[in-house]
């Protein structure tokens, strides 16, 4: 009986102390046009299109990159005062708040990283990915030694 | 004859001082087990002494050897029910009881020692059933079933003229088991140290040796705590199979190892492990043939040195020859490399063929610890809330021709 | 040393390879060949009508050279923390002597994309599978960390993550307790790119790595194993790796 005292007192403790009694969480803005579908519906379902998406991806090399973890760090990413985006670790990061807020752990950024790909500075074809002709335009017979 | 009155179940006296010594210990150690397994999964693995050489380390053989001894704990209520030996019978429940508590301690050290515990659930909802792993986790959860409800029938008056049923059941399941886990071992087809067939009926051999020690160890402690007499009857014939499965044990062991031996590309393993491996040949010598296999058996052999404490330190030795077993099997299996190209020597920065070092941590240690002192809790609480072992386990009250035979025997020696 | 010492079987080789990649236009090597070999619509599903593979000339590998690991730590962001025994390998340099002879020979080994992978089939939860056009994953999602993968591959080809990981490659999600390896990168195969490990080869090295499908006629690598001798790792143990070598 003190046992269940003891352990009501620290979740009551515990939920006291955690910053959700503010109110609801302010989503931040995101960029791009409209997302993938309504608001509700996102709410509501992000969490089994990404299941889904994730075994299609995974076990079926279906990128469908439009709708992926990665589409959606580049819409919603919320960067700092220096204009980088801002990773798990900090509570303003997109899917921190309101997750925090409803107190789900968000377990994805154990592997994924947390903030949106750096943009490569050039992309390339892919036919200039394989060097042109590296076979014949090398020497068949180096001298011994050459480096 | 006169008929025998009903043995009487009693529970543990948990009052008393040498036993609530004995809990407050095994507690202290099995939360000092979790505070090291928090620790490894917090940090990482790079915090034990495993890498990405040897990538089972101090908790599988912890675990393991668990495992292996759980199956053999069972082997005491198997004679009684499925071969019909009727003095074994009072001491079945705690035989039973032991087999589930030293499961649960083996598998909790293999879970805690998991990359990623958390996703226990999903290694219980996905299952590849081509895996021996897999099959693993059911034939491990299964026996938990199987012993509960062998457990019951005899517990349960009016069940325990019927409990040779489960009993057989439960045994064919604990073979199965025990070629399940060492199959783990024998179907690594890549590795020269295990892929062998020899590893199932070496594992079954292990765990009648490994789980009979135990159990000696916890019917002596649990009647030297609780004032229960014990008679010679019972402890005579625990200390006979004692030595017959060391003996098996030791000549499977032998037989790996000259079955490899014959193979042209395992000769160098096999050397490896009995020549020039340094410690794992110091702990297969020295610790696994010598404390665990030579010195028990005469121990228990030689009539002149019959006694409890014999037979007590006789089974110490035991687990801990065991324990040095697992981990040669364990460790300096992986310790010795892959050939990936035979004929060559190899040489590259991910310790290709080179003898993988490993040097168990602290917390790799207490993870091991903790399994067994959770294996004890689980065998010290039950019988401190059921009734798992009679009062007394005297010759006279549980067979009433002991005590003729005995006393025959003796005339027998003294005439000779 | 008798590295260069050029056998007509590695001329021939080489002129194969390059023969076949001479129907294409420049630069088109391997992967952009005609028709069947486009990069997949990103929205349908692998089958099993390619199978990806590599071939390794280790006549042409140089031992110096680690073009092809250094391109693969970039492209999986393995950042290492300077600890050789639990730091992530998808790829290494294994340098081989023939102790009689004192012959030599350098090559890559990473994961040998198998078509009867050990590892899928010890896999409890099935987070080691082959995908349909033979590449083999760890699905990270059910990877439980129990590490039966590493003590069943013959090839020492994985690596576990030993501990916290931050700043993931985009294309390479990784995380503490779960197994990782070489994915053949295929992230870049599903867009139609060869794997780092192949561009680096060519670009820096000596071009001793061919991609390719090896069910298809037309790619270079399915025409030199069709010509030349090529040998497998562990043929033995009829693990019909997608990686074939020639030189060894």
């Amino acid at each position: 009986m003190r046992l269940l005292a003891a352990f009501l007192l620290v979740l009551t403790l515990g939920v006291a102390a955690a910053p959700s009694l503010a109110g609801p969480p302010e989503v931040p803005k995101a960029k791009g046009e409209k997302c993938l579908a309504e608001p509700a519906d996102m709410r509501r379902n992000h969490m089994s299109m990404l299941l889904h998406r994730r075994d299609a991806t995974m076990h079926q090399g279906v990128r469908a990159s439009a709708n992926g973890l990665k589409a959606c760090l580049d819409c919603h990413a919320v960067s700092n005062a220096e204009g980088q985006p801002v990773g798990i670790d900090n509570d303003k990061h997109f899917c921190r708040v309101c997750h925090d807020y409803a107190a789900v752990q968000v377990d994805c950024f154990d592997c994924h990283n947390s903030r949106p790909e750096a943009k490569k500075a050039s992309s390339e074809p892919v036919a200039d990915v394989m060097p042109p002709e590296a076979t014949e335009s090398q020497p068949a017979v180096q001298p011994e030694g050459a480096k | 004859m006169a008929h025998m009155p009903d043995l009487v179940f009693k529970e543990l006296n948990a009052k008393g001082t040498a036993f609530r010594a004995l809990f407050v210990i095994l507690a202290g150690l099995f939360l000092i087990g979790l505070g090291a397994a928090y620790y490894m999964e917090h940090s990482g693995h790079w915090v034990t002494g495993m890498t990405n050489q040897v990538v089972w380390g101090m908790p599988h053989v912890f675990a393991v050897f668990l495992i292996v001894a759980a199956s053999g704990a069972l082997n005491v209520a198997s004679i009684s029910s499925v071969f019909g030996k009727s003095i074994y019978k009072p001491i079945a429940p705690l035989s039973a009881l032991l087999a589930l508590a030293l499961l649960a301690g083996g598998l909790a050290v293999l879970v805690l020692d998991l990359g990623r515990p958390d996703r226990l659930i999903v290694a219980m909802s996905h299952f590849n059933f081509k895996s021996i792993f897999a099959a693993n986790i059911i034939l491990y959860t299964g026996f938990f079933g199987i012993v509960l409800v062998y457990l019951w029938f005899m517990m349960d008056r009016r069940l325990k003229y019927k409990s040779s049923g489960p009993g057989t059941f439960a045994f064919i399941w604990r073979l199965v088991l025990t070629t399940g886990t060492g199959s783990i071992f024998g179907f690594l087809v890549a590795r020269e140290a295990y892929s062998s067939a020899v590893m199932a009926p070496l594992f079954i051999a292990m765990s009648l040796a490994f789980g009979t020690a135990i159990f000696i160890l916890v019917l002596l402690t649990v009647c030297a705590i609780d004032k229960r007499p014990l008679g010679r009857e019972l402890t005579e014939r625990l200390r006979v199979l004692l030595a017959v499965f060391v003996a098996a044990t030791a000549y499977l062991a032998l037989l790996q190892h000259v079955t490899a031996a014959y193979w042209a590309g395992r000769v160098e393993v096999v050397a490896f492990i009995l020549l020039n491996g340094g410690v794992y040949t110091f702990l297969f010598w020295g610790v696994q043939m010598g404390l665990g296999t030579i010195f028990p058996l005469a121990l228990t052999l030689v009539p002149r040195l019959r006694s409890h404490a014999t037979l007590a330190f006789a089974s110490v030795l035991v687990v801990l020859g065991g324990l040095a077993q697992t981990y040669v099997i364990i460790i300096g299996g992986q310790a010795w490399p892959l050939t990936l190209f035979p004929g060559y020597e190899v040489e590259s920065s991910f310790y290709d063929g080179i003898v993988q070092a490993y040097a168990p941590s602290l917390p790799e240690i207490l993870l091991g610890i903790g399994g067994f002192a959770l294996a004890l809790l689980i065998v010290a609480f039950g019988m401190a809330i059921l009734r798992f072992l009679p009062v007394t386990l005297a010759d006279a009250d549980i067979d009433p021709h002991a005590k003729k035979r005995l006393m025959e025997s003796e005339e027998a020696v003294e005439a000779a | 040393m008798s590295e260069n010492s050029l056998s007509p079987t590695r001329r021939g080789l080489l002129k194969a390879a390059a023969g076949s990649a001479a129907l294409l236009a420049p630069g088109v090597f391997l992967l952009a060949a005609p028709a069947p070999s486009k990069a997949r619509p990103d929205d349908t599903a692998t089958d099993s009508s390619v199978r990806w593979g590599l071939l390794i000339d280790t006549n042409r590998c140089d031992q110096e050279c680690t073009a092809c690991v250094e391109a693969c730590k970039e492209e999986m962001g393995l950042i290492g923390k300077g600890r050789p025994a639990t730091d992530a390998q998808y790829i290494r340099k294994v340098e081989l002597a023939e102790p009689r002879t004192g012959f030599t020979r350098s090559l890559p080994m990473m994961c040998q994309h198998c078509s009867n992978p050990p590892c899928a089939d010890v896999c409890p939860t099935g987070a080691s599978f082959k995908r349909a056009d033979g590449i083999v994953l760890v699905d990270r999602h059910i990877c439980i960390g129990c590490r039966y993968c590493m003590m069943a591959c013959p090839y020492k080809a994985r690596s576990f993550a030993h501990e916290k990981l931050e700043d993931q490659a985009a294309n390479n999600p990784r995380g503490k307790g779960c197994v990782e390896a070489c994915t053949l990168c295929a992230h870049r195969v599903d867009a139609g790119i060869v794997p780092a490990c192949v561009e680096a080869c060519h670009a820096k090295g000596r071009g001793a790595m061919l991609f390719g499908d090896l069910q298809n006629p037309e790619h270079a690598i399915t025409q030199v194993v069709a010509q030349y001798p090529t040998s497998q790792i562990r043929a033995d143990l009829k693990t019909d790796p997608g990686v074939r070598y020639h030189g060894i």
